[in-house]
């Protein structure tokens, strides 16, 4: 049987999607027997010329994580796209933008000057800013543009499946490369691999109460939960309402900790941020203007914990001018 | 029609005249809908509402096979249902049917032409979009339970409770106070007409009590109600009497032997009660209460005179509040209003003053049955040789109530005839404009022009005992500018009444919590439309009457009640009613049990199931507020009519356009 060829890719992302491919274990060597990997710069050294090479959709499979931040990443998945059978958007960056895209919050300038210039630990007397084309003595250095906003993959190529989760549970990659490997019929183009279509609440075991009232927001770091009740009931807000089940409940019963929000929205929502803040807007338990101002401010970044994983697919797009 | 059959919609422009085409450039509207993919008929009429207006859309539905339509005129509070009708009319489906207004949101608050035009277009254009993803809905019947509920014991609520036993069905009368009858049993006389308040107020609470088919429950309170038109659950809780209403007599020695005294509130604190009394002595129920605050047995268990002297035994201390379930199918709300008592009333000498009355208290001491009998006299018994009356106190006012009360200018003038007919006294009305719009009261101003009061233009500032020569010594000195003349005045009077005007009733906030509805920014129901359907509230099987709904004055009151009568007879005699088909529902496929869409539901109609693990919407009960729509997190509880994807798409038309 010839080998699947396989390529695996970052883009703006932090790493922890490839450390959980090798957290497969020693499955891992089970994709060794199956798999030629073309492509895996964390873990081995391959040259993009080499990909360049590559006859047009060679790759059988390409599992691409990161969000695409600048013209490298944009390069990258494009060019990936192009060699690969199949592109899955790998992990919560790749799907909806992940961390990286909170700063679609801000502008490219505030974010530029924040890290270059205004940053505590940064001595930058001349206030010397990144541009992609720095002419020195000798030649011209060209460094990968950095964009204005950050894009989920399928904003910027055409995606076949996406595989969530920040980093995705081992247990679901595995059942993705044992399904891609066994050359089983693969689900339809489009699908969230590994998760449902209901909500996170569905698989949650916690004891939820009928009639939800939120009189005050708290915070993780200064209680202890209780274990058997809904988080919301607790006045933690729990983005597991408004999140996809599939993930094995990692944080909400493993961890105790209220859902993040890392498999993504369900299928029937648009925006995932919006409809938290829609959700919980009704729960709030006061008529009083000041009051609610009071409750709301006790949660210091509303956005930030709303569209920790999603800023990149909100209808807010990013900060205007 | 199947979702994914090709949309023909038919867009209609309405020139309303020259309402919106004077603003709106009516062709370009009409070109610009023309465009729209899936438009295949784009016409404007002149009034799109007439029969030709509505024949003209049959026609082309017919013609050109059209399945959607667009109306683009008033808004749909005034003709979404003639439309829909049309459609109907054509065998389509008449949720298939949109419309954009054109006029109130657009023609009427502009007069850009270019801007109004381009609204309009973006409107029709989301309009187009949204039409294309409507879906058919059933329409539904629901059974009206015949009994009616009556909030309210005044002459609104008896009115009210008359006409519909009298009509041969079941009332069910709710009275706070111990006995029905209101503000106007405490009048003695009424504006214009000057007839006895009692004299045609009791003949009609009598009726109340003996008719057969009221159950009148005084002393009573509604907490809770539930369900739906037609169909609605009400908790009613009756406060404990301590007299056992079946045995007792009205005999009235309990009243004479209670030692207590205690203000009278039916006599504005002017006179005093026992701890047993009724309110009033034509009170119906005419038999005694118990007040369990003031009664020595029942706060020390010392005395029980009551119950030593009542013969039949029907004196009974372990009496307790009971709840009453019952089920009707509408219900009236004739709550009423209370005497306004704002803080100015110190800055005109009430409750410093000895003969600084408000108007209630002055109806009391006029009154007959009152505490001096009829006569207006002073706090040391003698007669008035002045008095004057200051209109609009809290009414019309920034700082209290803006609106104006209404009835005060006629109550006022009454007032004047009745002192001028029993002292002689001089008599000084403050007003800052006579309102005497009604039959026969300006007739009755001129009268009382005519009886020598002398009527002074002017807001007045203050009273104030302290004199500044002889001739105010001893007296209510009252400051006020004469505004007719540019004169600052002082006036000496011996009696001032001062023309309090009319507020909300208390009790309101639980009103509005339990029958959902809404109310104004002075505290009373808002109607469901202020002109076309102004008893009706935006509950259905709600009725509003009377004072609630703001000031009224007793003619008034009386055709309101009227007016919910019939409204409350329709239901019952149609037997059915068609409600909304646009209710939320669920999909169980999505719905993951988070529970979050039970608590928001106003109706109650959302419930857990146990063994599924999911929200079960009850339709019948579900209004479609969408308020679980909103809230439901995943896109499992949805909107019939406005999912989010037909509001998505009728925003981006908007946008795009």
């Amino acid at each position: 049987m010839s080998k699947l060829n396989l390529g695996i890719y970052w883009a703006a992302s932090c790493g922890g999607c490839d450390v959980a491919i090798l957290d497969i274990h020693e499955k891992i060597l089970d994709v060794n027997d199956a798999c030629r990997i073309h492509l895996w710069p964390i873990a081995m050294d391959f040259k993009y010329e080499d990909i360049k090479e590559l006859e047009d959709s060679f790759l059988d499979v390409t599992l691409f994580n990161g969000a695409i931040r600048n013209s490298e990443n944009e390069e990258l998945a494009r060019l990936l796209r192009r060699k690969s059978k199949v592109m899955v958007s790998f992990g919560s960056c790749a799907h909806t933008g992940g961390i990286p895209a909170l700063a679609n919050l801000y502008d490219k300038t505030d974010l530029l000057n924040r890290v270059y210039v205004e940053s505590e630990s940064t001595v930058n007397p001349e206030k010397i800013i990144p541009t992609p084309k720095t002419e020195v003595e000798e030649s011209c250095l060209e460094i990968p543009e950095f964009y204005d906003r950050v894009y989920s993959l399928a904003q910027v190529v055409d995606v076949d499946y996406f595989v969530p989760g920040c980093p995705p549970n081992p247990e679901r990659i595995w059942e993705v490369l044992e399904l891609i490997i066994s050359g089983k019929e693969l689900p339809p183009k489009g699908s969230v691999i590994g998760a449902t279509n209901k909500s996170l609440c569905d698989e949650c075991e916690r004891e939820k109460k009928d009639d939800k009232k939120i009189a005050e927001f708290r915070r993780i770091d200064r209680m202890i939960p209780d274990p058997e009740i809904c988080f919301l009931d607790q006045g933690l807000i729990c983005l597991g309402p408004v999140t996809r089940g599939g993930c094995g409940l990692q944080c909400v019963k493993q961890s105790a900790m209220p859902c993040r929000g890392c498999y993504g929205l369900p299928p029937d929502i648009s925006d995932q941020g919006a409809k938290m803040i829609s959700s919980l807007a009704p729960l709030i338990d006061s008529n009083d203007p000041d009051k609610i101002k009071e409750i709301l401010d006790q949660q210091p970044d509303l956005a930030g914990y709303f569209y920790r994983f999603s800023m990149s697919e909100s209808y807010l797009e990013r900060k205007k001018p | 029609m199947a979702r994914n059959e090709e949309s023909r919609v038919g867009v209609f422009v309405c020139h309303c005249g020259v309402n919106i085409s004077s603003v709106v450039n009516i062709d370009k509207v009409v070109q610009a809908a023309s465009q729209q993919e899936g438009v295949v008929v784009a016409k404007d009429y002149k009034f799109m509402c007439s029969t030709p207006g509505q024949e003209m859309i049959l026609a082309d539905i017919k013609e050109h096979k059209l399945n959607r339509i667009i109306v683009a005129a008033c808004s749909p509070r005034l003709h979404e249902e003639t439309f829909k009708k049309v459609l109907f009319t054509a065998g389509l489906n008449p949720y298939f049917f949109q419309m954009a207004n054109i006029r109130e949101q657009d023609a009427w608050v502009t007069e850009d032409k270019e801007l109004a035009t381009g609204k309009a277009i973006s409107l029709v254009t989301g309009a187009i979009r949204r039409v294309r993803l409507h879906e058919s809905l059933p329409t539904r019947e629901v059974d009206i339970k015949p009994g009616v509920l009556v909030i309210g014991g005044g002459i609104t609520g008896i009115e009210a409770a008359l006409q519909i036993a009298d009509a041969g069905h079941k009332v069910v009368l709710v009275e706070r106070e111990p006995s029905i009858g209101g503000h106007m049993a405490q009048f003695d006389k009424t504006f214009p007409t000057l007839d006895c308040s009692a004299c045609i107020l009791t003949p009609k609470m009598n009726s109340v009590g003996t008719h057969p088919n009221i159950n009148l429950m005084t002393s009573s309170e509604v907490t809770d109600v539930s369900g739906y038109i037609g169909n609605y659950d009400v908790t009613v809780k009756t406060k404990a009497r301590f007299v056992n209403h079946d045995l007792c007599t009205s005999c009235g020695d309990c009243m004479e032997k209670c030692p207590v005294k205690v203000p009278s509130e039916f006599d504005e604190g002017l006179e005093k009660r026992g701890a047993i009394y009724t309110l009033f002595p034509q009170g119906v129920p005419n038999k005694p209460v118990i007040d369990a605050e003031n009664c020595l047995m029942l706060i020390k268990e010392k005395c029980g005179l009551c119950e030593k002297v009542c013969e039949p035994g029907a004196i009974d201390f372990k009496d307790r509040e009971k709840e009453t379930s019952i089920t009707v199918g509408s219900i009236i709300t004739a709550t009423g209003y209370k005497f306004a008592k704002p803080s100015i009333l110190r800055d005109y000498g009430y409750g410093i003053f000895d003969n600084v009355l408000t108007a209630p208290e002055f109806e009391r001491l006029n009154n007959s049955a009152g505490p001096t009998v009829g006569e207006i006299l002073l706090k040391d018994g003698g007669k008035p040789q002045s008095v004057a009356i200051l209109h609009c106190i809290g009414s019309r006012d920034k700082n209290f109530n803006e609106y104006c009360s209404k009835v005060c200018c006629m109550y006022s003038l009454k007032f004047s005839h009745l002192v001028k007919e029993k002292t002689g006294a001089e008599v000084f009305e403050f007003y800052i404009d006579i309102r005497a719009a009604g039959k026969s009261y300006e007739e009755f101003y001129d009268r009382i022009r005519e009886e020598d009061v002398h009527f002074i233009r002017g807001k007045v500032g203050s009273v104030t005992n302290i004199p500044l020569n002889d001739e105010e010594k001893g007296k209510l000195v009252v400051i006020a500018e004469n505004t007719l003349a540019g004169k600052r005045l002082r006036v000496p009077v011996d009696m001032v009444i001062l023309s309090t005007g009319l507020e909300c009733s208390d009790g309101v906030t639980d009103m509005t919590r339990m029958l959902k509805l809404s109310i104004d920014k002075d505290g009373f129901f808002i109607e469901k439309h202020p002109k076309l359907a102004p008893t009706e509230t935006a509950t259905d099987g709600i009725y509003i009457a009377g004072c609630c709904s703001g000031p009224k004055d007793i003619p008034e009151s009386v055709a309101s009640a009227q007016a919910t009568a019939a409204m409350a007879l329709k239901l019952i005699s149609k037997g059915k009613v068609e409600v909304e088909a646009t209710t939320s529902w669920i999909n169980e496929e999505l719905c993951a049990g988070c529970k979050l869409c039970i608590g928001v539901c106003p109706y109650n109609a959302i419930e857990y199931d146990e063994e599924k693990g999911i929200s079960i919407l009850n339709e019948v009960l579900c209004k479609g507020c969408g308020t679980c729509a909103a809230t439901c997190p995943n896109g499992a509880a949805m909107a019939r009519h406005f999912n989010d994807q037909q509001i998505l798409n009728e925003i981006e038309g908007v946008l795009l356009s």
